[in-house]
């Protein structure tokens, strides 16, 4: 597997070739319909097919043969790596989901291509090494999500595609603004050569600031406390497959990738920045899931607990930079990185399996609404055993993969002598235990309604998303206990994090090697 | 939208095509001039635009529809793929390769003339399809909105 | 002294974007700050007594095939410019959206204001 020689531009270039080429064949009728859902869903399946040939490898790849500070290159890593799967396995679940899903709305090929270039985005953003390049693949990712939550044209679905565009596009102004101030200091804009003359200077106010701002607009995509309004209008308007792709991987790429990659890689962990990420992290816990339980529609508690269980990740990897800033203990700070990054690849699973069956219930039922929801358990038996998977996966029931993640996260909260973490991480595992059962109560248990006796199991393309995805949580605890895996997939992930800035010692070295200009 | 008075639809059918030259011009020198695809593309695009303003609305979709529009956009993005493929795929690959100007025009001394730099004129020309392509949609479908204010507001 | 005003003009969009309740002033509001941003990108290549970045035959040397130093030491930076061209593009795309969900919305609810489109709440 690893002399595959891999290019990279593929997984930006065959999702947006997809892009165009679907409107042309959606023009044609029903049977370019059909070719354009088949079309697809094999880009996505083959996206996904060359993000497993990925894993473990490490490439740097210039983009038109020009090396660096002089041409963008293209960065395959540990962490690169880890996201890609997360990507594409959610994005090809989704696109199934959707062949069924999407038949109630009309314009199904500008949906297609717009996921494509969703998925397009997200992929440039993990894999480019540049920071412009980043801002333009956040735009690209951001805008067509935009335009996917207002996808239906309902009220509710244009007032919240507006809150999260307003929300959206302040945050971008803030990163471009930080961009332009690296620049002006710096002068470079490839993420090696800015490492190197931040490390330099570092102690510049005008670099500071541009930390400031990063923090801000990429928590603002990453949906951290003061500035998470938007996203259960958009989480919860949107339609099913979207609240998917948005909850389990937007966020996370858009948000979590950026800011990580840019705090520790560029400008170097910090324990002030450490200790601000975990404060942030802990705030976004128990808010999340104190919200959450006083909801009444289905897909915003969902949107809650999502906010809740990102608050996880962002707690793990700030207590392993800050164990990390302290230079002690690097055994618990590589470990509670684990923990993270683990958690966000089992909350992307999970969280988008509970959307997508969300979505099953309201294309049965008709409504999103708890009181009116009931006894749908011998009507919808797969939704119901999806459900329950995921949602044990998700509180941390033993056998499932979100158990190994929390734990991993309290054993080193305890090893590195934090024990009020630990205990905060037990007791929101509970508060989110108390609301999806709720959500089982509502929903599956209980009366079924006079309007409802006639509903039927969904059956088909969904039915497939949802098995798939449903064995995955439930094997995914494997990759952490299967050593070998773990070592492919999750500790790479980690070691890019500890190892900080030496990444741009490692690329400088690299492109020294290759040809100088393009030849 | 209708169309205005005469000496309006007179000059502008005279000064369109003047604008769409000027359009191709942007576009075509792009290597040597300031401008480019972008730039010239919403050139392209205007000139479309102010026949839209001075013949109606309903002229111009039927000088080019809706479904044209969008295939050439479609095209204009799959001609900048192809060109950034081929590099992929010609001799000492690389995605986005300038083979043009490394196998050709290298060793002849060809600055300031038209056919230079490679790549870049077919690149340009393609971004200015599309994005011509894409304006004149955007407009053509925001001006074509009759606002019927549904009567269960304000609740 | 001229990046503190661009800060203020950034600054005057945010106030705009996030005070305002007529949806076309937030929307004027955001492109406020987008241009602040680009201009602030410009203002960050500009040297001072310098000229445009495009080579012509004045500033050329055809025995060697270089650019001549006087060009080099007197113009611009572009790569600025070029970071520009690319937002302002982004820019466009998401000005599109945004009028074509507040026109969208102005049928649906029929009014700008944004207090009254409060369907979803909680």
């Amino acid at each position: 597997m690893s002399d595959i020689p891999l290019v990279l531009p593929a997984f930006v270039c065959i999702p947006l070739v997809a892009a165009f080429l679907l409107p042309i064949f959606g023009s044609f009728g029903r049977k370019g319909r059909a070719a354009a859902t088949a079309l697809a869903n094999l880009a996505t399946i083959s996206l996904l097919v060359m993000s497993i040939a990925s894993i473990n490898q490490f490439s740097v790849y210039n983009v038109g043969k020009w090396s660096i500070p002089l041409g963008i290159n293209m960065v395959l890593d540990g962490l690169t790596g880890l996201f890609l799967i997360t990507v594409n396995l959610v994005s090809s679940a989704a696109m199934l989901f959707s062949v069924r899903y999407m038949e109630q709305y009309t314009a199904k090929p500008k949906y297609l291509s717009l996921f494509m270039l969703m998925v397009a985005g997200m992929n440039g953003v993990v894999l480019t090494g540049d920071l412009f390049n980043l801002f333009v693949f956040l735009e690209i990712a951001s805008i067509a999500s935009y335009a996917l939550v207002g996808f239906g044209c309902e009220d509710e679905q244009l007032e919240a595609s507006f809150k999260y565009m307003v929300l959206g596009e302040v945050g971008s102004m803030f990163v471009l603004l930080a961009i332009g101030l690296v620049y002006g200091v710096t002068g470079a804009l490839n993420m090696a050569y800015i490492s190197k003359a931040v490390q330099n200077n570092s102690a510049n106010v005008v670099l500071n600031f541009a930390l400031a701002l990063f923090i801000a607009g990429f928590g603002l995509k990453a949906a951290l406390v003061p500035f998470h309004s938007w996203l259960p209008d958009a989480h919860s308007s949107a339609p099913a497959p979207i609240s998917a792709m948005l909850s389990g991987v937007l966020i996370k790429v858009l948000g979590v990738y950026a800011l990580v990659r840019t705090i520790f890689s560029i400008f170097g962990i910090s324990s002030t920045v450490g200790n601000l990420l975990v404060v942030l992290g802990v705030v976004n816990m128990i808010a999340g899931a104190f919200l959450a339980i006083g909801q009444g529609d289905l897909k915003r508690l969902l949107a809650y607990s999502s906010i809740s269980q990102v608050g996880y990740v962002f707690l793990g990897i700030g207590l392993g930079g800050t164990l990390l800033a302290a230079k002690t203990d690097s055994v618990w700070a590589s470990l509670a990185i684990l923990g993270g990054l683990f958690h966000l690849l089992n909350h992307a699973v999970s969280k988008s399996l509970l959307f997508l069956t969300s979505g099953s219930v309201e294309m049965s039922t008709g409504t999103r609404q708890l009181n009116q929801l009931g006894g749908l358990a011998e009507k919808l038996p797969l939704t119901r055993a999806a459900c329950a998977i995921a949602s044990a996966s998700i509180v941390g029931i033993p056998p499932f993969g979100g158990f190994w993640s929390k734990l991993i996260l309290v054993i080193a909260a305890i090893g590195a002598g934090v024990y009020w973490a630990a205990a905060l991480i037990v007791a929101v595992s509970v508060c989110t235990l108390i609301m999806y059962l709720k959500v089982h109560r509502y929903v599956f248990l209980g009366e079924l309604p006079e309007s409802q006796r006639q509903i039927k199991e969904n059956r088909g393309s969904m039915a497939v998303a949802m098995i798939c995805l449903a064995c995955l949580c439930v094997l995914i605890g494997l990759v952490f206990l299967v050593p070998s895996l773990r070592a492919e997939v999750l500790e790479p992930a980690a070691k890019v994090l500890s190892d900080g800035v030496r990444y741009a010692d490692k690329i400088i070295e690299i492109s020294k090697d290759m040809l100088v200009c393009a030849d | 939208m209708k169309g205005m008075t005469v000496i309006v639809k007179t000059i502008s059918s005279w000064v369109k095509v003047l604008i769409f030259l000027f359009g191709i011009n942007i576009v075509l020198f792009g290597h040597l001039t300031p401008g480019g695809g972008f730039a010239g593309g919403v050139i392209l695009a205007s000139s479309y635009v102010l026949l839209m303003l001075a013949f109606g609305r309903e002229f111009a979709e039927k000088n080019l529809s809706l479904t044209a529009a969008s295939r050439l956009d479609c095209v204009g993005a799959l001609m900048f793929a192809a060109v950034a493929l081929v590099g992929l795929f010609y001799g000492a690959a690389s995605f986005f390769w300038n083979f043009i100007h490394q196998q050709y025009l290298a060793d002849k001394a060809t600055e300031f003339k038209l056919v230079s730099a490679g790549i870049i004129p077919l690149c340009n020309i393609a971004i200015g399809l599309k994005v011509g392509a894409s304006l004149f949609l955007v407009i053509l479908l925001l001006s074509a909105y009759r606002i019927n204010v549904s009567t269960n507001k304000k609740e | 002294m001229l990046y503190a005003l661009c800060f203020l003009l950034f600054v005057i969009g945010l106030y705009c974007a996030v005070v305002k309740k007529n949806m076309v002033k937030i929307v004027v509001g955001l492109a406020v700050m987008e241009y602040a941003v680009n201009l602030f990108l410009i203002m960050l290549g500009y040297r001072t007594n310098g000229t445009a970045p495009i080579v012509d035959r004045t500033y050329y040397d055809f025995s060697t095939h270089q650019v001549t130093d006087v060009f080099l030491n007197s113009a611009v930076d572009p790569l600025p410019q070029a970071l520009v061209l690319t937002s302002i593009v982004i820019g466009l795309g998401c000005l599109a959206l945004m009028i074509s969900i507040c026109i969208r919305t102005y049928e649906k609810y029929g009014t700008f204001d944004i207090t009254q489109i409060r369907k979803l709440k909680g």
